[in-house]
């Protein structure tokens, strides 16, 4: 009776198990080896609980449908609204004993203050690092990652053939409206640093076929963030401008001296970018393209 | 500067008293932080580790892991680094004779700093390259100031002060030149210039170990030619004390320490001029008790400031330099007050 009863209990753990197996088998293998700036780690189980210290890497958890494991993120994610609800890290000063206290089985993040992925390291704690994405690629490749390494490949998959697919379409939509005309994109009124063509914002802007007049600017150390002068950027004459730091609009930067000399402000050519979406490189680029193409006029 | 003769004995109270502080301190700085582990199971883990004896801690994996890889190491560093900047600026006040000096003075920070930046700026990783970067940027701006100040003819001591605030205000252009055409560096130079302690398992460690134990050694040894120079140059020359050579060889270990100190962990301020006054105002000015006694409290001030550092805003982190800087300057001002600065 008891041998009975035994067999009856393995037979069934014995089908469920394998029902599991097959089902995780299906959208993803684990372990997997996956490979970010942090060196190749491997991953033994699906994640339950990532800190994502990154407001890009969590819009693209998120967008892969790996929202439901993520429990942490840094202090400005805000996108998708769910991301309000996380677990708010400072991640630029980061305590890495608080990180390990929350028990993440896997830690995402674009930044290393100092040491913090050695320390995730020693004491056993995936970690996937990050660099900002200098180009459309860097986004694709770090979405697969961030797939394989949550077990969301297939959706990950998707996601890049999607963005691909939005990418095209608004550069179909705008046509050559956008082909030979000179921007200047504003990240810091201030003193000015500028993105120029070798940034990820720079290739993408550089899908609507315009100039970026920062390309003229020396940039000795390579940042791809070159610091211009007000003097420049006039001389320069931009056709388009567009504003991504935030608090600033048309007029505002036609009241500046001497700036309402420049075609792109006497022709009103000035858009005021969505500062959060235009500062990551996750699924909103979208979005930003998209704006992008409406500033310079000629959409449909 | 009259000292009375019974004053400058070796008592054995302050010495048992600074021991004990380092103690207490670093088993504080051990057990406490973002991850609470129990006094209890770190003092038999640690016991645990000394030969012959064997306990069970009751530690678990990750906790031990977090112990051995990330905590002590880090108390251990800034046991170091506090003894370091403590015994060098005590150095560098006696020699100079000069209350506000501190380590940094001859152009140390300023060359590291260069060293340090120009390693973000090519993209060096925060371990490797940039501590090597910095060690090499600190000596060659000292070296600078050797040269310009002339320490070997029989100049005074002020020209070396002045050569090494030409040379640190140089170093530091050169720097902000740096970080000013690399701005996507600006945020790692930051985390550096502020100090940083954050480490992990033993390198950092057995890198300052050397440089410790010959500055430690050679100050030891001259500590009492400190005392000698601090009447006045003329009056250490009447009494055979070869003013010059004594000076560079007391500077040059106090910098090579500092160099080595700065290299691991960054700019930290003040640690070097409050530990030494503060201990002046407890047991007086004589050297033969402020070497070693500012090597014990600076270490313990350090583990102190850090442990602040890391629990004040966790589970965010305070940057070092910002805690003992914060904690230095009102004590500065109140040392000032009370007029009892003495060198």
């Amino acid at each position: 009776m008891i041998a009975v009863i035994a067999l009856a209990l393995t037979a069934c753990s014995g089908a469920a198990a394998t029902t599991a197996t097959t089902t995780v088998a299906a959208e993803a293998a684990f372990p997997v080896a996956v490979s970010s700036d942090a060196g190749v780690i491997t991953i033994d189980e699906q994640p339950a609980r990532i800190a994502a210290l990154s407001a890009t890497h969590v819009e693209m958890l998120f967008a892969i449908g790996a929202g439901d494991a993520v429990f942490a993120s840094d202090l400005y994610s805000d996108y998708p609204p769910e991301a309000d609800f996380l677990t708010k890290i400072d991640s630029f000063n980061l305590n890495v004993e608080a990180v390990i206290d929350l028990d993440p089985d896997l830690v995402v993040l674009t930044f290393d203050p100092g040491e913090v992925v050695a320390a995730l390291e020693a004491v056993g704690i995936p970690t996937l690092l990050f660099a900002t994405a200098t180009s459309i690629e860097d986004s694709y490749e770090q979405i697969a990652t961030l797939g394989a390494a949550s077990g969301h490949v297939a959706e990950a998959g998707r996601l890049v053939a999607e963005i691909q697919e939005g990418l095209k379409e608004v550069v179909d939509d705008l046509g050559d409206a956008g082909s030979g005309l000179r921007y200047y994109y504003e990240t810091d009124p201030f003193s000015f640093y500028t993105p120029n063509s070798s940034t990820f914002i720079g290739k993408l802007l550089g899908l609507l076929g315009m100039e970026n007049i920062a390309d003229a600017a020396p940039d000795e150390f390579a940042s791809g963030f070159p610091q211009l002068t007000a003097e420049f950027i006039i001389d320069a004459d931009p056709d388009v401008i567009f504003l991504a730091a935030g608090g600033e609009d048309l007029a505002t930067v036609a009241a500046r001296d001497g700036w309402d000399t420049m075609t792109a402000v006497k022709e009103g050519r000035v858009t005021v970018l969505d500062v959060d979406v235009a500062s990551r490189w996750g699924p909103r680029v979208i979005d930003l393209l998209r704006a992008a193409a409406e500033g310079i006029g000629g959409l449909e | 500067m009259t000292t009375p003769l019974r004053h400058s004995a070796l008592h054995s109270g302050p010495l048992l008293t600074a021991v004990a502080a380092l103690g207490l301190v670093a088993l504080a700085g051990v057990g406490f932080g973002a991850v609470s582990l129990p006094l209890g199971g770190v003092t038999r883990e640690l016991l645990d580790h000394i030969p012959g004896i064997t306990l069970d801690s009751g530690l678990g994996e990750r906790q031990a892991a977090i112990l051995w890889e990330l905590r002590l190491p880090r108390v251990v560093l800034a046991g170091f680094v506090g003894g370091t900047l403590a015994v060098a600026g005590a150095a560098y006040q006696g020699v100079f004779r000069n209350p506000l000096a501190d380590p940094y003075l001859l152009g140390v920070a300023g060359g590291a700093g260069l060293g340090a930046t120009i390693a973000i700026a090519a993209g060096a990783s925060s371990t490797g390259v940039l501590p090597i970067a910095a060690f090499a940027g600190g000596m060659v701006a000292v070296v600078i100031t050797y040269a310009l100040g002339g320490v070997g003819a029989r100049r005074s001591a002020n020209s070396l002060i002045l050569a090494g605030v030409a040379v640190a205000a140089f170093f530091a252009a050169m720097q902000t030149y740096v970080q000013q055409r690399s701005s996507d560096t600006v945020r790692e130079v930051f985390t550096w210039i502020l100090g940083r302690l954050a480490t992990v398992g033993w390198g950092e460690v057995m890198a300052i170990v050397p440089f410790f134990a010959v500055m430690a050694i050679v100050l030891v040894v001259h500590r009492r030619h400190l005392d000698v120079l601090a009447v006045g140059e003329e009056e250490a020359a009447t009494l055979g004390v070869h003013v010059p050579r004594v000076r560079i060889i007391i500077v040059l270990a106090a910098t090579l320490g500092t160099a080595a100190a700065v290299s691991v962990s960054g700019l930290i301020g003040f640690v070097g001029i409050i530990v030494p006054h503060m201990l002046r105002l407890v047991v007086g000015p004589s050297y033969r008790r402020l070497v070693v006694l500012s090597m014990l409290t600076g270490g313990a001030f350090l583990i102190g400031a850090d442990l602040l550092a890391r629990t004040v805003i966790a589970p965010a982190e305070l940057p070092i330099g910002v805690v003992t800087a914060f904690v230095g300057a009102p004590f500065f001002a109140v040392v000032l007050h009370m007029g009892r600065m003495q060198t």
